[in-house]
C-alpha cells in the first residue's frame, strides 16, 4: 500500500463504540456496550470467561458484525470499513494462530507480505532479531515453548506497524517472568503511540493498564482508571485475621449488610455497600477475643467480584 | 490503478508461497501425491488387462464331425477361450454361465457339417457374458476371425479345389451369431492411461484443495488470516495455484509412463493436452476449493469429495461407455469435469483432434470451472459469523 493511504482520520480516540449488541443464536453474548478507548492508551479488558471479551474484540477487528450499534476503530467505521482497519489493527488471537508447520521466520515473512511491508525477508529478519529468536529463526512456530509463541504472535501482530493492538488474553498459560517481559514491551509500545486494548483476567495485570473496563454476562459494568473503578464501587471493606479463615467467613456471609466476603490466606475480607450496615454487621465479631479486625481499602479484585455478584443477581 | 493491481499480486504471491511450503513440509501428503499415479499406473496399466485371456468356455455340441473339431481347435487357438466344460444340455450351459463358471457358451447345432457342404451358411451360437463388457469384447470380436481360419481348412478337406477364384465373393460358409448376455456394452481398449489421467487428476487435486480451507478453520489460523488485508479471492487463488504445478507434474508423469511403457499413442498436440490439462487442473481446484467452504472440518471435506469423486468416476465415460447411460445421466456427466476431459484426452491423444474439434468441451470446462470459483468466493466467509 502506498504512503498516502496510510494518513488515518484524526481522532482522539483509537476505539469509539455504541450499543454493540451481538447474540449467536438465542444467548446475547455482548448487550449494549458503549466503550472509548483514548489514543495511545492502555486499556485493559477484563472480565469472567464467557463474558463477551472475546466476542468484543472480534467486532472491533471485524471479525464479527455486531447484530446492533455502531462505532468506529481508528476513526473508520467498523461495520463498513472492516477492509481498511484490518490493515491497521493487529489482532492476537486467544490460541496459538500462525502456522505450526511454518517456520518462525517463514511466518513472519508470510505477515509482512500480506501487508505490503516492503522488503519482507529483512523486515522479517529485522522482527527475528528484536523478538531474540535468532538462533531458532529456522524452528517451525509449532514446536516453540508457551512464551517463545507468544512472543512470536505479539512480533508478527506489530511487525506491519499497526496503530492499534488487540491482544486476546495473551499471556494465558505464560509464566510470570515472561508475562513480565510482555508488559514492559507493551508499555515501550504504547510509549510510541500505539493503542492497546488488551483482554485478561489476571488483576495485577489489569493495574498495568491506563484504563481498565469491566465486562460480564455480556454488559460493560465498570470502566475507568483502576482508581475511579474502585472507588465507583462504592465498597467499604475490612480485614480481619486471627480465627480460623473458612468458617469465619461462612458466618460472615450469611449476614445482611455484607455483600462480600473473600477468605485472604490467613485473614479474610470483608466487603459492604453500606459502611453502617456493615459495621453493624460485624459489630459482635469484633468484640470476638482473637481476632483482630482493621478498616482497609478494597482492591481490584474485591470490586471485580463484587461486580460480578451482582451481575449475576441482576442477570441470571 | 497499478498500486491495486501490485497489492493483488503480492498477497496472491504470499499466500501461495505460504501454501508451497507447508506442502513440501508435508512429507506424507507430497509422497502420495507422487505415488498415487504410480501405484494406480502400475495397477491399471499391468495388473488390469482390459483383453484377458483363456476365458472358460463351455461347448454344447451336438454333432462331433471334423469341421466341429476344427472349429473348437480354431477357438482355443484364438487364446481368448478356454474349453472347460462340455455340457450335455443347453439348461445345463445356462446354469453354468449363471453360476459365473463360464464366460461363454459356444453352441453347434445338429447337422452344422451337413448344412456347411450343402453351401446353406448355418448359424453357430456364441453367448457371452458381458456382465463384464469389457472382458468378454475383444473376445468376440476375435471370433469373426474363426469363420475364415476354420473354413479355409476345411474347404480343402471338403471340395478338394485349391483357394482359389470366387471363395471371397461366395457367402461365408457358416456365420457366428454372437450374444451379448446381461449388458449388450463393450468399451474400447486405450482408454485406460487416458482414463487413468483424469481421475487421478481429479481425486488428488479434490482432495487437496478440499482440504485446504478446513484444515486453515480446524488448525485455528483462520482467525489470524481473517484479520489480515487478504481478500477471499487472493486467498482461493494463493491456495489453487501451488497444486496446478502438483497436478502438471502428475500429469507428465502418467502422460510419459503411458507413452513409453504402455505404448498409447500421441497423435494430437501435446502443447493444446498440456493447455487443456491446465484447464481441467484448475475447474477441479475450484470445485475442491468449493468443498472446502462448505464443510465444517477436514472430515467433512473428504466424504464430500468421494461422493463427488464416485460419479465422475462412473458417469463420466471412464468405466462404462457414455452413450449407453439414459440421458438425464448423460446430462449429469455434463457437468463433470471428467467427462469432458475424457473426450478431450481421447480425442487428442488417440483421434488427433484439434481444438476446433473439442471447442464444445473446452467452454463446457471453463464455464464448470467460473461457476465452482463464483461459489467457492461467495461462500468464503469473511467474517466468523
Amino acid at each position: 500500500m502506498s504512503a498516502a493511504a496510510d494518513t488515518l482520520p484524526d481522532t482522539p480516540y483509537a476505539i469509539e463504540v455504541e450499543g454493540l449488541s451481538k447474540s449467536f443464536g438465542d444467548r446475547v453474548v455482548v448487550r449494549d456496550l458503549t466503550m472509548r478507548v483514548k489514543k495511545g492508551q492502555i486499556y485493559g479488558f477484563l472480565g469472567p470467561n464467557g463474558s463477551g471479551k472475546t466476542t468484543t474484540i472480534r467486532m472491533l477487528c471485524g471479525l464479527l458484525t455486531p447484530d446492533s450499534g455502531r462505532g468506529t476503530c481508528l476513526g473508520m467505521n467498523i461495520l463498513t470499513e472492516a477492509r481498511a482497519i484490518r490493515r491497521h489493527v493487529g489482532y492476537m488471537t486467544q490460541r496459538f494462530s500462525l502456522y505450526a508447520d511454518l517456520s518462525v521466520r517463514e511466518n513472519l515473512e508470510f505477515v509482512a507480505r500480506v501487508y505490503g511491508v516492503p522488503d519482507p525477508v529483512g523486515a522479517a529478519r529485522a522482527a527475528v532479531e528484536r523478538l531474540g529468536l535468532a538462533g531458532r529463526d529456522k524452528q517451525l512456530a509449532g514446536s516453540l515453548s508457551g512464551g517463545w509463541k507468544q512472543r512470536l504472535a505479539l512480533g508478527a501482530c506489530i511487525l506491519p506497524s499497526p496503530d492499534l493492538l488487540l491482544l486476546d488474553e495473551p499471556t494465558a498459560g505464560v509464566d510470570p517472568k515472561a508475562r513480565r517481559e510482555f508488559w514492559a514491551q507493551i508499555h515501550e509500545l504504547a510509549a510510541d503511540g500505539l493503542t492497546v486494548l488488551v483482554s485478561t483476567h489476571y488483576m495485577d495485570e489489569a493495574e498495568r493498564c491506563h484504563e481498565i473496563a469491566y465486562i460480564a454476562y455480556g454488559e460493560l459494568l465498570a470502566q475507568g482508571t483502576v482508581k475511579e473503578v474502585v472507588a465507583g464501587a462504592g465498597l467499604f471493606t475490612w480485614s480481619v485475621a486471627g480465627g480460623d479463615p473458612a468458617p469465619l467467613a461462612r458466618e460472615l456471609a450469611a449476614l445482611p449488610g455484607i455483600d462480600m466476603v473473600a477468605p485472604f490466606g490467613a485473614s479474610v475480607h470483608v466487603g459492604g455497600h453500606d459502611a453502617a450496615a456493615l459495621e453493624a454487621a460485624i459489630a459482635p465479631f469484633r468484640a470476638r477475643p482473637g481476632l483482630v479486625w482493621r478498616r482497609d481499602e478494597p482492591t481490584l479484585e474485591d470490586v471485580f467480584i463484587d461486580l460480578m455478584n451482582r451481575s449475576k443477581d441482576n442477570f441470571r | 490503478m497499478s498500486g491495486a493491481v501490485g497489492g493483488f499480486l503480492r498477497r496472491v504471491g504470499a499466500m501461495m508461497r505460504k501454501e508451497f511450503l507447508q506442502l513440501l513440509r508435508d512429507r506424507v501428503s507430497f509422497a502420495t501425491m507422487i505415488s498415487i499415479p504410480l501405484l494406480q499406473l502400475v495397477l491399471f496399466g499391468y495388473a488390469i488387462n482390459t483383453t484377458p485371456r483363456h476365458l472358460p468356455t463351455a461347448v454344447l455340441a451336438y454333432e462331433d464331425t471334423s469341421l466341429t473339431r476344427s472349429i473348437l481347435a480354431a477357438i482355443e487357438n484364438t487364446k481368448y477361450f478356454a474349453v472347460v466344460s462340455h455340457p450335455r444340455s443347453a439348461a445345463e450351459a445356462d446354469h453354468q454361465m449363471l453360476a459365473g463358471e463360464v464366460s461363454f457358451i459356444v453352441e453347434i447345432p445338429a447337422g452344422f457339417e451337413r448344412a456347411v457342404r450343402r453351401g446353406e451358411s448355418p448359424s453357430m451360437l456364441v453367448a457371452a457374458d458381458a456382465t463384464d463388457p469389457v472382458a468378454s469384447g475383444s473376445a468376440v470380436a476375435a471370433l469373426q476371425a474363426l469363420v475364415e481360419t476354420a473354413v479355409k481348412r476345411e474347404r480343402f478337406a471338403v471340395e478338394g479345389g485349391p483357394e482359389g477364384s470366387g471363395l471371397e465373393s461366395a457367402p461365408p460358409a457358416f456365420q457366428i451369431i454372437t450374444h451379448a448376455r446381461y449388458n449388450p456394452a463393450a468399451v474400447t481398449q486405450l482408454n485406460i492411461v487416458p482414463g487413468l489421467l483424469g481421475t487421478i487428476l481429479t481425486m488428488t487435486m479434490l482432495i487437496f484443495t478440499a482440504l485446504s480451507v478446513t484444515r486453515e478453520i480446524e488448525r485455528g489460523t483462520m482467525e489470524t488470516l481473517l484479520a489480515m488485508p487478504i481478500r477471499p479471492v487472493e486467498v482461493m487463488l494463493g491456495k489453487i495455484a501451488p497444486y496446478v504445478l502438483v497436478g502438471a507434474g502428475q500429469a507428465l508423469l502418467i502422460v510419459g509412463a503411458g507413452l513409453y511403457l504402455f505404448d498409447v499413442p500421441m497423435i494430437g498436440s501435446p502443447g493444446l493436452l498440456t493447455l487443456l490439462t491446465v484447464l481441467f487442473i484448475l475447474a477441479n481446484l475450484s470445485i475442491g476449493y468449493t468443498f472446502s467452504t462448505l464443510a465444517q472440518n477436514q472430515l467433512q471435506a473428504v466424504q464430500m469429495t468421494f461422493m463427488y469423486f464416485l460419479p465422475n468416476i462412473l458417469l463420466s465415460g471412464f468405466m462404462f461407455p457414455f452413450a449407453g447411460m439414459p440421458l438425464w445421466a448423460q446430462w449429469l456427466a455434463e457437468t463433470m469435469p471428467l467427462t469432458h476431459y475424457l473426450r478431450m484426452v481421447r480425442g487428442i491423444m488417440l483421434k488427433g483432434a484439434a481444438s476446433v474439434d473439442l471447442a464444445q468441451d473446452i467452454m463446457a470446462l471453463g464455464a464448470i470451472m467460473l461457476v465452482a470459483m463464483f461459489i467457492a468466493v461467495r461462500r468464503f466467509r469473511q467474517t466468523l459469523d
